[in-house]
């Protein structure tokens, strides 16, 4: 009797294992709370307009020279490591600081990101006036104002010229919307007529049609042809000359060791003065930044912009294999589960199903390269695209061999998830309607299949969750490092299947690993991270809203 | 289930009952089923007469059910089961290969020991029948939902909410509604598997005034546990033993002189 009291009641009461159960999953959440909270940190950090920090740098030639960026991270590292590395550390220091700093001003400095060890600069200051350049290209410039010019007439000066250098920047930003707007629709609409006017060409000669035909079809093509080139030639003409118009305006500005640099505005996607903002201005800033980085394209080798095109292809693709995996899952579960007679074929084949879904991820893009894409896509090219051989349409990686891998790939959980549904329908309910005079395809349909929808529906979010984070397979079927055109747009078939994609988990990939610019493109892996995962959630979600509405709907006692 | 004999109450019938007095419905011609090589029913033979209602009654695992479900081919489902004999409809034979089973089960309709409404609106559920046979006129399918759940009696408690989902409803409405939509397509013969089991009693209460008002129309066939049930609800009574058809007359007699001494002892508690 004793013992009830001691450590033995105490195991003996179960509650050593409510503990441990509850220590797992709080493990769990710390995981996941960190995981999620690295990528909100670092990711969303970046979008925020960074003080642009000065001080004087005084480096071993002792040449003085002033520098000014955006402090990005200090860190404190040994002495010893430095001067192994080949640094002059003075003698009496243990451990040196060192600040990451980003410069920008790449046309001056050769590169944006530089270290800074603390015995070589004085102490930080944040200046007034400075204004920081989002640029097109070159990366960012830090500097101060000088002059802005019409041409070669003098505008304004200094400070005074601020609102008049924000107003001609949104006008030079709205005619580069235009050229790209003429680029994107009118251009690629022309050279795809013109195209289309080529093949139509080679069609012909490969049906082998009479010397007459053929002649007539050239004249016509030809001014078709002469049509569409004076077509081009006139918008051609026309974004010239917003190029000119564009080109227009010039800034000067002097970086932080007093170097004058002209920029054209043409080339400035943003420009502002993070040290003389409130708070309230860099939240806008900040969301303004967080909207671009969503719905722009990347720039710089993806180390800048945003990832729009990559957000519409995953989605693009995502859905594409939902529509297609749906069918196929759910018509192979019923025969197996309803259909089929039950034995150890029927067991072999089913357990070879669900090993399917521990196949390795890579080995499906394998196969995707050779089986779909050279072997189906090639067979394709061979029937349907002759006129376009030898460059491939089908024949290559895009966007169909990419989603008809990812349903394969996700086929078993889709067809497990439904199988299970379809087991767990009660035979009552089929008795039920099979007493009623319906015949088996008649229950199945009108009582059984649309009970199971919700186990279909569990099936498709995990292929879904499953199939819009898989990156290894993609790159060899259809994902590419940068393809800013979409695969929906406005000339027909609207929808092109055969188009590369970009994906987030592979830009995930390549501006993590793949990157010219490391520290440019670091707070973007993040933030594509961040999007990626945030998708995925917002696709599940929807997906899980559909199941319960269904579930509710066909609300069965018996659950 | 204990009882005494002398306390069952008789069924209200004026007249005296005989078998061979009315119009046969369904005939069962020496009927052996197998469940694999084990022996289910053992050679039985047996008349349900028409427009009245028959009970099978004995121990659990005797075979009542299973007789039950030969005459709409439930037995069919079960990969298992092998059937010899013949069970006449109207003197056609139901296990002829030239029968269409779906038409069968169509004119044998069948109610479940559990409710099994589908998950559909009330109306559908009744509709559902019907709408198998192609019938698209909603005013017909109107009619008949309604027809069918005054029917059985369900109408006036339902009537207001005819496209709410049917598992709102309580269990004995449920098993009314499963009624309604066995009748709604007009079968010539109700099998009721123990349709009150899984019931309070005062849904049981309402289901066995419901058969009482049924037989007029209906041939019906129940199974049941509850003897008190079988000597209420119907008109003749069969007594199954291990497979065994013992001994089957008109209730009235059954319950107060049988013939047979095991019947004697399952009813009046002696074992079972």
């Amino acid at each position: 009797m004793k013992s009830l009291f001691g450590v033995r009641a105490w195991f003996r009461s179960g509650t050593p294992w409510i503990w441990l159960n509850a220590g797992a999953i709080a493990l769990c959440l710390v995981m996941v709370v960190g995981v999620l909270g690295l990528i909100v940190v670092r990711g969303g950090s970046h979008f925020w307009p960074a003080d642009l920090q000065q001080t004087e740098w005084t480096p071993e030639s002792g040449q003085k020279k002033v520098i000014m960026g955006e402090l990005v991270r200090a860190e404190t590292v040994s002495a010893v490591m430095l001067r192994e590395s080949g640094a002059t550390v003075p003698a009496e220091l243990e451990a040196v600081t060192r600040y990451l700093v980003k410069v920008g001003n790449r046309d001056v400095y050769g590169r944006d990101f530089s270290w800074y060890m603390d015995y070589e600069i004085t102490g930080w200051t944040v200046p007034e006036g400075a204004i920081a350049l989002e640029r097109r290209e070159r990366g960012n410039f830090y500097g101060f104002p000088l002059k802005l010019s019409e041409g070669d007439k003098l505008i304004a000066e200094g400070v005074a010229m601020w609102p008049e250098l924000l107003q001609r920047v949104e006008r030079a930003n709205a005619i580069f919307q235009q050229m790209k707007d003429i680029e994107k629709n009118d251009i690629s609409r022309i050279n795809n007529q013109i195209e289309e006017l080529r093949l139509a060409e080679r069609r012909l000669v490969l049906d082998q049609v009479s010397q007459a035909e053929m002649a007539e079809f050239k004249a016509q093509a030809a001014a078709e042809n002469k049509i569409l080139n004076d077509e081009y030639e006139v918008i051609q003409q026309k974004l010239d000359q917003l190029r000119a118009e564009s080109n227009r305006d010039s800034l000067v500005v002097r970086s932080a060791e007093g170097r004058e640099v002209t920029v054209s505005l043409a080339n400035i996607v943003n420009a502002y003065a993070p040290n003389d903002m409130s708070v309230w201005q860099k939240t806008k800033h900040y969301v303004a930044g967080i909207g671009n980085f969503l719905t722009e394209e990347p720039r710089e080798a993806n180390t800048e912009g945003g990832i729009f095109p990559a957000i519409f292809g995953t989605v693009t693709m995502v859905i594409l294999m939902a529509i297609i995996v749906t069918p196929f899952g759910v018509l192979a579960a019923i025969y197996l589960r309803e259909y089929a007679k039950q034995g150890p074929l029927l067991k072999i084949i089913r357990i070879s199903v669900y090993n399917l879904a521990g196949v390795p991820s890579i080995v499906y893009g394998v196969f995707g390269l050779g089986f779909f894409v050279y072997i189906m896509g090639g067979s394709i090219d061979q029937l349907f695209y002759p006129e376009a051989l030898p460059s491939p349409t089908f024949g290559t990686p895009g966007l169909f061999w990419a989603s008809l891998t990812l349903a394969l790939l996700t086929l078993p959980v889709v067809i497990v998830s439904t199988e299970e549904g379809l087991s767990r329908i009660p035979s009552t309910i089929r008795m039920g309607s099979l007493a009623l005079g319906a015949t088996k395809s008649e229950t199945l349909w009108k009582v059984v299949v649309p009970l199971a929808t919700p186990a279909m529906m569990t099936g498709l979010i995990l292929a879904v969750a499953r199939a819009a984070g898989e990156v290894a397979p993609l790159m060899l079927v259809g994902v590419v490092k940068l393809a800013p055109t979409l695969p929906i747009d406005g000339n027909f078939p609207f929808i092109h299947l055969d188009q590369k994609i970009m994906h987030l988990g592979f830009h995930v990939f390549d501006v993590g690993f793949q990157s010219p610019n490391v520290e440019a493109s670091r707070p973007l892996l993040y933030a594509t991270a961040l999007v990626l995962v945030l998708l995925i959630v917002v696709l599940n979600m929807a997906a899980i809203y559909m199941r319960n509405r269904l579930r509710e709907k066909y609300r069965s006692d018996t659950d | 289930m204990k009882m005494n004999q002398d306390k069952l109450t008789a069924p209200p019938v004026e007249t005296e009952l005989k078998l061979s007095d009315e119009k046969i419905k369904l005939q069962v011609n020496d009927l052996k089923l197998y469940y694999g090589d084990a022996l289910a029913l053992k050679s039985v033979n047996m008349t349900i007469p028409e427009k009245r209602v028959t009970a099978f009654i004995g121990p659990s695992g005797c075979g009542k059910s299973t007789l039950l479900r030969c005459f709409n081919r439930m037995n069919d489902l079960v990969d298992i089961c092998r059937i010899e004999g013949q069970i006449l409809m109207d003197g056609q034979n139901i296990y002829d290969p030239k029968i269409d089973v779906a038409e069968l089960r169509r004119q044998v309709g069948m109610v479940f020991q559990k409710p099994n409404p589908f998950p559909k609106s009330i109306y559908e559920n009744v509709a559902y029948g019907l709408r198998l046979q192609g019938v698209k006129d909603k005013r017909i399918l109107d009619e008949v939902v309604e027809t069918s759940l005054k029917g059985a009696a369900l109408w006036n408690e339902v009537k207001d909410r005819l496209h709410d989902n049917a598992f709102g409803l309580s269990g004995g409405q449920q098993q009314r509604l499963v009624i309604a939509r066995a009748i709604a397509i007009e079968p010539e013969v109700l099998l009721l598997d123990e349709p009150a089991s899984a019931l309070d009693p005062i849904s049981t209460l309402k289901i066995e005034e419901l058969i009482y008002e049924l037989k007029d129309k209906y041939t019906i066939v129940i199974v049941t546990h509850n003897m008190q049930q079988a000597a209420r609800v119907s008109d003749y009574t069969a007594f199954m033993y291990m497979g065994d058809l013992i001994e089957f007359d008109a209730t009235n007699k059954m319950f107060t002189n049988p013939s047979q001494q095991q019947t004697e002892d399952y009813i009046t508690g002696r074992f079972g």
